[in-house]
């Protein structure tokens, strides 16, 4: 009866597979097609490859892509660190409010996050003379990423005994030492956590970056956009499963690094407690 | 000493301000200011003439909800069931696909379903008639599913794999069949998940306006397409688009107080 049940759930975890991965599998095969259809093959190619690194406009919207992620994730992850422990140390009549605020990126539709900054930067521009661009962007792209850092952090800290401050400082830290020896190792694992979810987030995000880069600054996400409207041509498939094998390749080295120092750490519990007995 | 610590929120105390604030509150400005100047509800009267994209958009997005679900929670009771080191691989592959661009993962279906498509040339094989998919209001809900299906298995996941699994063995020893055990001691303990997989899923659904455009070839408008185009769209007009805006806001902040009535709301946290 057991066996039965896993067997169609393993069945049916196939198929759920199957369906997500359906379309990645068209579109890393196409990538290879000498032909520029999108559903008849025919023939193996790495022609669009070599078109991929002549086309400057996609090169550039990866370029753009690519700083954005990085820089906001950086931002944000600095600025989403010392708020979580700003708002920690706050009394709770305080931090409530300010996290709902802080919730509000998070909650809302991106297209309406999209929207309402639009409205702003527009605003702001008209006064002060700039246009939309690489900058409103990139403002854009830290303001949804905090949400995620704070997100990632805060637990974090809930878990840190409040007393291991005081005590540094009892042995003779001073504030400074006692925050960067005894807090951030701490919190670490949040904050790195935090950093990772912001630029996945970034670097998937297409609905903000369209109403905030204006003509300036393009992300990838809004060129492929502004190609469908025409036609996709075969050479963003060579891009995707380029930045598909990227991601793999670096999840395995992740997996299989940590998969060997979990090994190492059994065996050395094994060893010490074959010694001790 | 907390004298000092408090501080460090300033920074993004002030951001916010400038940058989560200020743009909800020019959001209610524009929704409450006619075209042509000052104070009026006229944008609000004027969303009567979009009732039929309010009812697709909240159709649409309620049928991929309902299927996610459908499809989402057994799959996450299965996973959940794995052996843990199983687990987190399948997980991790469950996730994997959205590290690709979902523009190009929603523009790939296209190949699959189009009349002349993958899917038609494979039924031609078997002499069977060609499915006629592409830009219909069904292939508008293939879309969705695909791309939202693993915000409803995540929350709901994260939520079963807590559970004990002596829950459901002692509810099984006390005379309970699947059906009671699924009723009494997995829904319950797992509403939280569910509640927030369905926010998860049907806020996107029903506020986007890229699925609708590539999957239904433009010929579906929803209420995401209807306020880009207010903003970048032929039809310009903010102060419209706002009001929308706003009501789409309305929309959220229902989904959150009726998740905050019936569970933590811890469960939104999404898992790398």
């Amino acid at each position: 009866m057991k066996k039965i049940g896993s067997t169609f759930g393993r069945v049916y975890m196939a198929l759920i597979m199957l369906f997500l991965y359906a379309p990645i599998i068209v579109l890393i095969v196409f990538s290879f097609n000498a032909g520029n259809s999108r559903s008849i093959f025919t023939g193996f190619s790495l022609h669009w490859y070599a078109e991929l690194f002549r086309d400057s406009m996609v090169l550039e919207s990866l370029y753009t892509t690519l700083a954005v992620s990085l820089l906001s994730a950086v931002i944000a992850t600095a600025l989403g660190t010392f708020a979580s422990i700003g708002f920690y140390s706050m009394k709770k009549r305080w931090r409530e409010p300010l996290l709902a605020i802080n919730n509000i990126p998070m909650m809302n539709a991106d297209i309406v996050t999209g929207v309402s900054l639009c409205l702003l930067f527009v605003a702001a521009g008209s006064i002060l003379g700039f246009s939309n661009g690489f900058a409103t962007l990139l403002i854009a792209h830290i303001t949804f990423n905090v949400p995620y850092v704070i997100l990632s952090v805060m637990p974090k800290l809930r878990q840190l005994d409040r007393h291991l401050v005081d005590a540094a400082q009892d042995l003779g830290c001073t504030w400074m030492q006692a925050f960067w020896k005894v807090i951030v190792p701490e919190i670490r694992p949040g904050i790195v956590n935090g950093a990772l979810m912001a630029f996945t987030m970034s670097i998937d995000d297409f609905i903000i970056s369209y109403f905030t880069a204006g003509t300036g600054a393009q992300t990838l996400a809004v060129t492929i956009y502004s190609m469908t409207k025409k036609r996709v041509t075969p050479e963003i498939n060579a891009l995707s499963t380029l930045l598909f094998a990227t991601v793999l390749t670096l999840l395995i080295v992740v997996n299989v690094r940590s998969a060997q120092q979990e090994k190492k750490r059994l065996k050395a519990e094994r060893a010490l407690r074959k010694t001790s007995v | 000493m907390r004298t000092k610590t408090h501080l460090f929120s300033i920074p993004y105390i002030v951001w916010m301000a400038f940058f989560v604030v200020a743009p909800v509150i020019i959001v209610l400005v524009y929704a409450f200011t006619s075209p042509a100047g000052g104070f009026s509800t006229e944008n609000f009267q004027n969303m009567t003439d979009y009732l039929g994209v309010f009812g697709r958009s909240f159709w649409l997005a309620f049928l991929s909800t309902v299927l996610c679900l459908a499809l989402g929670y057994p799959l996450a009771f299965v996973l959940s069931r794995e052996r843990s080191h199983h687990q987190r691989i399948l997980v991790m592959l469950f996730m994997l696909p959205m590290w690709m661009n979902m523009l190009l993962r929603t523009y790939a279906w296209l190949s699959i379903i189009e009349n002349t498509g993958l899917l038609n040339q494979f039924l031609a094989i078997f002499g069977l008639k060609p499915l006629a998919i592409a830009n219909t209001q069904g292939a508008i809900i293939l879309g969705m599913v695909y791309n939202f299906l693993p915000f409803m298995v995540l929350p709901i996941y994260s939520v079963l794999s807590k559970i004990d699994n002596s829950y459901i063995e002692a509810a099984q020893d006390l005379g309970a069949h699947p059906g009671g055990v699924f009723r009494r001691v997995l829904l319950p303990l797992s509403l939280p998940g569910v509640l927030s997989g369905i926010t998860m899923v049907f806020v996107p659904a029903v506020s986007t306006f890229v699925i609708s455009r590539i999957m239904g070839g433009s010929k579906f408008m929803l209420l995401g397409d209807l306020i880009e185009m207010q903003f970048l769209g032929a039809a310009y007009n903010p102060y419209l688009g706002s009001a929308i805006a706003f009501v789409m806001m309305i929309i959220v902040m229902v989904c959150m107080l009726l998740m905050n009535k019936f569970g933590s709301g811890d469960e939104q946290v999404v898992a790398l």
